[in-house]
């Protein structure tokens, strides 16, 4: 869980995963493209890449090879793992035994 | 000075000119015999006097390497300037061309990136002026 927060917790990580949700499967070069154009972040591909890695290690990125190219889409699936714990709703459900 | 050429490095030079000149649709100026390859030229028929791209072979060890890299990360090898980028895209998925990045409309520029066969990712992008 930790591993989710602190992937969550930088604003350019933010951005990276925004852009994903914009378009899935995109290169390295895409990616770039568009933090710098869309959001004025003008790091390094070697940083975009590190970033890439913190939310791959926290399953929200998936790196997917075809052929000689390399893809990233988002993965919203461990989010919900916060909902879990702090419900939307603000209260946990209750269980039907403890009714 | 001014640039008149520029290349690309390629890793068959009888496909690259059909790929170039069939489906990209630039011409051939050049094509001299040079010992085992060939000093081979295309230019846009938009601008024959213009620019020639030197399809030129990617013997050097280093060549390979360095390209593969560059596709792995969707890193374009060059650039070519278009009128329409979407127009484009259709017209050449159409012809079986793979794109690594389908048009992104970036504001001031619009851009795509495709898969030249040759072992080069190739970028095209309309300037879209501010009205």
């Amino acid at each position: 869980m930790d591993d989710l927060y602190r992937a969550i917790a930088d604003p350019t990580r933010r951005a990276i995963l925004d852009e994903l949700v914009e378009r899935d499967g995109q290169s390295l070069f895409e990616l770039c493209g568009r933090l710098t154009m869309k959001h004025g972040i003008g790091s390094s591909r070697q940083a975009i890449s590190q970033h890439l890695a913190v939310l791959h290690s926290a399953g929200l990125v998936i790196i997917k090879r075809e052929g000689r190219y390399r893809f990233h889409s988002f993965n919203g699936e461990p989010l919900k793992a916060i909902t879990e714990r702090w419900p939307a709703n603000g209260h946990r459900r209750q269980r039907l035994d403890e009714n | 000075m001014r640039i008149n050429k520029s290349s690309v490095l390629v890793d068959d030079q009888a496909k690259a000119l059909y790929f170039y000149t069939e489906t990209l649709g630039f011409q051939k100026k050049h094509d001299i015999p040079l010992g085992k390859h060939r000093w081979l030229t295309v230019v846009s028929p938009e601008d024959p006097d213009g620019t020639e791209l030197v399809l030129e072979p990617d013997e050097h060890p280093a060549a390979k390497p360095f390209k593969s890299a560059l596709v792995e990360d969707g890193i374009p090898f060059t650039s070519f300037a278009v009128r329409d980028v979407a127009a484009e895209y259709e017209r050449l998925e159409s012809l079986g061309v793979s794109f690594t990045q389908p048009p992104v409309d970036y504001g001031t520029v619009i851009t795509a990136v495709f898969d030249d066969t040759c072992g080069n990712l190739v970028q095209i992008a309309q300037e879209v002026s501010q009205s």
